[in-house]
Parts: C-alpha cells; structure tokens; sequence
C-alpha cells in the first residue's frame, strides 16, 4: 500500500522493510537503537530486530572498520555515521579498506556495506553538522555515492543501496528530513547510476541534487513564467558512478547548463559535469556552463549559513546568465 | 570514604620452553610429535620464504618486502591453535601465519611482486588479505568475530599487529568494540620493539602492551613470542574464550631480527650487539634444541625438512614468474565495481585503444 511519508520516515521504513526482507541485514550506528537515532530515522528499529540493530560506540573508524569484517562473513552492514562530517574519523576506513577491498582482492572479498549519513545545511546546526562531501567521496574509486532528493527517491534508492554488492555512501539532506511528504510505494527499489529527468525543456538544462533540486525547481518555475523559457532539469541521484549519458544527452538538445550544488565551488561535483561535458557536448554548448555553489569557504556558523547555501535568487540569477548569451 | 580503590589489575606473562631448554611441564601444550614436527617445519618454511624473498628484492624480481625474521613462533604458534574455519586478519608481515592457513608461499610472492592475484583469498579460506596501513585491520577482525556471533557461528577472529599499531586509535577502537559486542576475537600484539626504527620506549610509556586491554575492559596476557609452545597454549586459551565472546588481546614479545622492510637499513637505528644478543635467541633455533633433545627430531628429518622448504620455494618462484607474465594489465578495470560503469568502460576501451597505437 502507498503512504505518504517525510524523507526520515521513508529511512525508517526501508530499513524496517530490508530488515524484515534480508537476516543478513544489520543496522548499527551511534545512538540509533534505544534512542531511535539522533532524527529518528530509525526509531522502534532496536525493538521489532533487537538481534541486528546495535548502538554504537562514539568511533567513527570503529564504525566503519567493522563493516568491513561483518560484510565478510556474509551480513550487509547498514552503518549511520551521526552527521557526515564525523565521517572523517573514520574516512581512511572507507579509502584504505571499504573502497578498494573488492579490486585489491580481485573480487574474492567485498564489502557490500551502506553508510548513512545526513548532509548539508538549511537546518542552523552547530559547527561541522552541514558539510557535502559528496566530490571527496566521488573521488574515490569503488564507492558509490548517492544523494536521494525527496521521500520516494529516498525510499527507492535506500532499498537498491543496501542490496547493492558494493560499499555505498548514502547521503540524506537533514533540510529534507521532515520538510515534505510524499507517497512512496511499497517495495520502491530505483537503479543506482541512473539519472532523473525531473522536468523536461529545451532551452537549458539544470543539474541538481539533495536539497538543492527544490531550490532549483522554485528557481525553475519563476525563470519559467518570467521568461517563457523551457527548462530541463535534472537530478543525477547517484553522484558517483555518475550517469554522464542522461546529462550528454540533455545537453546536447538545449544547449545551455546549469550546475547547482551546495559544496564549495573548486573540485566540486559541478566541475566534474563540466568536463564531462567538454568531452561530448562541447560543441553543441551554446553558452558557458554555470556554476551555482557554496563559496570556498570553510561552511559558516549558521548565523551566516543563508549566505553561504545557493539559494533561489542565485540559481535563478545563473539560470539568466546561459539564457542570455 | 573520600578516596578508595575502584579498579586494580595484573598482567601475567607466560613462559613453557625456557632459552635454556627447561620446560614447564604443567603448561606444555599436548601436541602430538608429527603436530610438533609440522610446526617446526611451518617455522623452516616461513624462514626459508623471507630469506629467499629478502634476497629476490635484492635481485630486482620482488618488490618491497616485509620479512618476518625471529618472529616465527608468535605467528605459527597462534595460527596452529585455529580451527579449520577460523578467521585471520593479518597485517603485513605474518606470511608465517598465512603460510600455516593455507595461503601458498606463491601467492606470498606474487603480493610482493605487486600483483593483486597475491592477495586473493581462495572461496574456501576464512582470511582478509594483508593491511598495508598501521593497525587498521583489528576492526576488521572485530567486525569478523562481531559478525560470526551475529549469525550464531562458532568461528573466531584472529588479527596480528604490532607494538607500533598500539598508538593507533583504531586499536584501541578495536578493542572497545570487541569489549562491548563481545566479539569472537583474538588480538594478538607481536611486540617486535620496533616499529621501523622507533624504540617501544618512544612509542608508549606503557610498562607492558597487553594492558592497554585494560581499559577495553578485555583481557590482557603477555606470552614470550620466541616460545612457540607457550604462544601456542595461550592463544589456544584465547581462542576458546573468544568462543565464548570473550576477546582477549596477547602481547607476545619477540624481535624483529630483520629490518622493517627491504627499503630499510637496521644498522642506522639499532645497535649490531642487539641484534646479536637476539640471533641467540632465535625461536627457531630455540624450538629445535627441543626436539632434538626429546627425540622428535633427528638430523636425516631435519635435512629431509630443509630439502622439502627448498624444494618447494624454488616452485612457487618459478609459478609466481610465470603468473607475472601472463599478467594482463587491462585487469586493473575490471574488480572495481561488481559491474562496470559506463564511465570505466569508456577507460578501459580508451586504455586498449592505447595499446594498439
């Protein structure tokens, strides 16, 4: 039966649902069991599965690290690491064994292990509780990186993570966490490395993701009526391996490109697409690809949090610039 | 009462076969003589493996390489005391312990000749291949011994790491994990005293490594690393409480009578008397005195010991050169993901494009 569900709870019920689905499913992380986690995205989790559901240690690379050794002995280890930028404690876990543990081997060991995190801002956390990692994750081989954008998405692509044969960083935007509602069917299960074509155009092409795609459909919708344009935007979901065909192929109809993310601008994601554009579609571009992002900056305090995050305003601003030239 | 005792605690150490051959009859190990014989020839093997290895490096054939020298009973004397289905999670320098569970010395060469196909582990063989960075593999061997608990097996984790890898957090994560899941592990410290070539006394101002199980709130022993009947009967201990979920971590004091790796000189950061001191008080050497002197082992056993750790050697280079040749670098694309990606397709294509050119 389809429900309406907010992003946390379309977490909380694909877990249920994976839990219930695979005895090789186990879910663990810091404060995730008796207090249901610190969003509540796995409330009531510890007491339907009290034999696979385990609070953690405060230790990130603990966390990590022993993934690594449940994935070995045939379990799909479900991690959630509080807020991704404690992730970094235990980042060499990921790169020196997670990541490549499947090619060093070749293939004779794996590590099919999800690690779930909220990113990114908008919610005026503390310090360190809203980076986007995710171009730090994408550069390196053998993870794959996905970042759902609303509760059905987050449902589907969470169900194809955990089923995945390989290591996956889930990254959920806290600002979507309890923003929307959205029926999401039983069983939704989305490809990963697939893209989204959100809305279709023919004038521009915007690429978004997370919590940026809603800034970037308002942005969308007001450049729309304001300019008659035709907009195309969309969502790559999975950041790495990244679908390059779906955007080629936009790109090369409207001509124009607009890339829209959160984290700071060099050797972001945004980047990346660009060059990937350069290869295939450099002659059908028409105008500059745009880049909307952070700045480079350490992300601030939130009392300067709305300065730092693209906003609609300067989406819509970027979006004018390729229809312009 | 304003201030009082909360917490107290002993490290004992153990000690079977003595340097001067007395033996501790209460603890010697019951091991049949042919398990004795097998366990001496494990030690003349590993032996003979490091020192062909060390001197291949030399020749240009392997690459860098990491020789376990003097350290043959901590590792052979622990991996002995495994079940069949027991798990290892080596480090980078227990080829005496892979050797013991069944990895070939071939696939010990072909690691160090930089090939991957070195570190596959056979479907049916409970390992991890080696760690290459300091102490990040006992969490593996917790996750291990964390996950056979899980699913209701009997099998136990048993990792290696150095007196160095104790400074590392993640050893200490290790064992706080394996404290609170009870996890089904054994870890078991070969304090070599070095670590490259800083001295134990400038890594910790510890008095002993197996207490920094302590504060795990696991057990801690120290066992002498250069008696393999002694590390054989503690760790055998350990493994049957990790059975239980009980982990213990074993600091078993040896020597790294060789360098760190082949890229390193000893010579610069530890005086040669030491080092002399320490030939004398060789595992190997200390371990065959025994069994001569029990009548396990006679000079035409030990020749016939020698010939077959040779003869054997001398194969697995020549299959390891031969797996070197038929290397085919395109596989370097092809065990990233269980899948390929369009993306590494168009790589991989791009690199055959290349090698037509």
């Amino acid at each position: 039966m389809t429900e309406r569900l907010r992003v946390v709870e379309a977490v909380r019920e694909t877990l249920r649902e994976e839990l219930a689905a695979d005895d090789s499913v186990v879910v663990y992380g810091e404060d995730i069991g008796r207090a249901g986690g610190v969003f509540r995205a796995t409330e009531g989790l510890l007491e339907a599965y009290p034999d696979r559901v385990f609070d953690a240690p405060v230790a990130e690379a603990g966390i990590v690290g022993v993934g690594v050794g449940l994935a070995a002995t045939g379990l799909r280890p479900v991690a959630e690491i509080q807020f991704q930028s404690f992730l970094y404690q235990g980042f060499h876990q990921l790169v020196q064994h997670v990541a490549r543990m499947r090619s060093r081997t070749r293939g004779t060991v794996t590590c099919p292990m999800t690690i779930r995190m909220p990113y990114g801002g908008g919610i005026h956390a503390l310090e360190l509780h809203s980076e986007s990692f995710e171009a730090g994750f994408a550069h390196v081989p053998g993870l794959t990186v996905v970042i759902p954008a609303s509760p059905a998405e987050t449902a589907g692509l969470l169900r194809s993570a955990i089923r995945s044969p390989d290591p996956v960083v889930f990254m959920e935007p806290t600002r979507l966490y309890r923003s929307v509602r959205e029926e999401v069917p039983d069983e939704h299960e989305i490809p990963l490395g697939e893209a989204r074509v959100v809305d279709t155009g023919e004038d521009a092409t915007v690429i978004a993701w997370g919590s940026m795609l809603r800034e970037t459909l308002d942005a969308v919708d007001s450049v729309e009526n304001e300019t008659g344009a035709s907009i195309e935007v969309i969502d790559p979901r999975t950041i790495s391996p990244l679908d390059t065909e779906t955007i080629i192929e936009s790109v090369q109809k409207t001509g124009r490109c607009v890339v829209v993310h959160e984290a700071p601008k060099t050797s972001g994601m945004a980047g990346e697409i660009i060059a990937r554009l350069n290869e295939e579609a450099f002659f059908y571009l028409e105008a500059p690809v745009e880049r909307v992002t952070g700045y480079d900056v350490p992300v601030p305090l939130f009392a300067r949090e709305d300065a730092f995050l693209p906003d609609r305003t300067r989406i819509e601003a970027g979006i004018e610039r390729v229809l312009e030239s | 009462m304003p201030r009082e005792t909360v917490a107290e605690f002993t490290i004992h150490s153990v000690q079977v076969l003595a340097e001067d051959g007395t033996i501790d009859a209460e603890l010697v190990p019951s091991l049949t003589d042919d398990e004795l014989l097998e366990c001496y020839t494990a030690m003349k093997r590993a032996r003979r493996l490091d020192e062909r290895a060390i001197s291949l490096q030399r020749r240009g054939e392997l690459g860098t390489y990491a020789p376990a020298i003097g350290q043959e009973a901590a590792q052979i004397g622990s991996a002995f005391a495994l079940a069949a289905d027991d798990w290892v999670v080596p480090s980078f320098r227990e080829q005496p312990a892979l050797l013991v569970r069944g990895t070939s010395p071939q696939s010990v060469l072909e690691y160090a000749m930089g090939m991957e196909e070195g570190a596959e582990i056979p479907a049916d063989a409970n390992a991890l291949p080696p760690a290459i960075p300091v102490g990040s593999q006992p969490l593996h061997a917790v996750g291990v011994g964390w996950g056979e608990s899980i699913q209701g097996r009997p099998n136990v984790a048993l990792t290696y790491f150095g007196d160095g890898a104790t400074s590392e957090g993640d050893v200490y994560e290790a064992l706080n994990f394996a404290g609170v899941y009870d996890a089904q592990t054994v870890f078991v410290c070969q304090n070599n005293r070095y670590a490259i070539s800083t001295r134990l006394e400038d890594q910790t101002a510890a008095e002993t490594l197996a207490q920094k199980a302590v504060a795990a709130g696991i057990d801690g022993i120290r066992v002498d690393g250069n008696d393999v009947l002694a590390v054989y009967r503690v760790v055998s201990e350990a493994i049957e409480r990790a059975r239980q979920g009980e982990p213990t971590l074993v600091e078993a004091l040896t020597y790294r009578r060789s360098m760190h790796t082949t890229s390193d000189d000893p010579s610069v950061y530890r005086d040669p008397e030491e080092a002399d001191e320490w030939e004398a008080r060789d595992p190997i050497v200390r371990f065959q005195v025994f069994l001569e002197e029990q009548g396990i082992l006679d000079a035409d056993t030990k020749a016939q010991i020698d010939d077959q750790v040779e003869t054997e050697i001398a194969e697995a280079i020549g299959q390891a050169n031969e797996r070197r040749e038929r290397l085919d670098p395109a596989d370097l694309f092809k065990y990233v993901y269980a899948e390929q990606p369009p993306e590494l397709e168009r790589q991989a294509a791009a690199f055959e494009g290349d090698r037509d050119d």
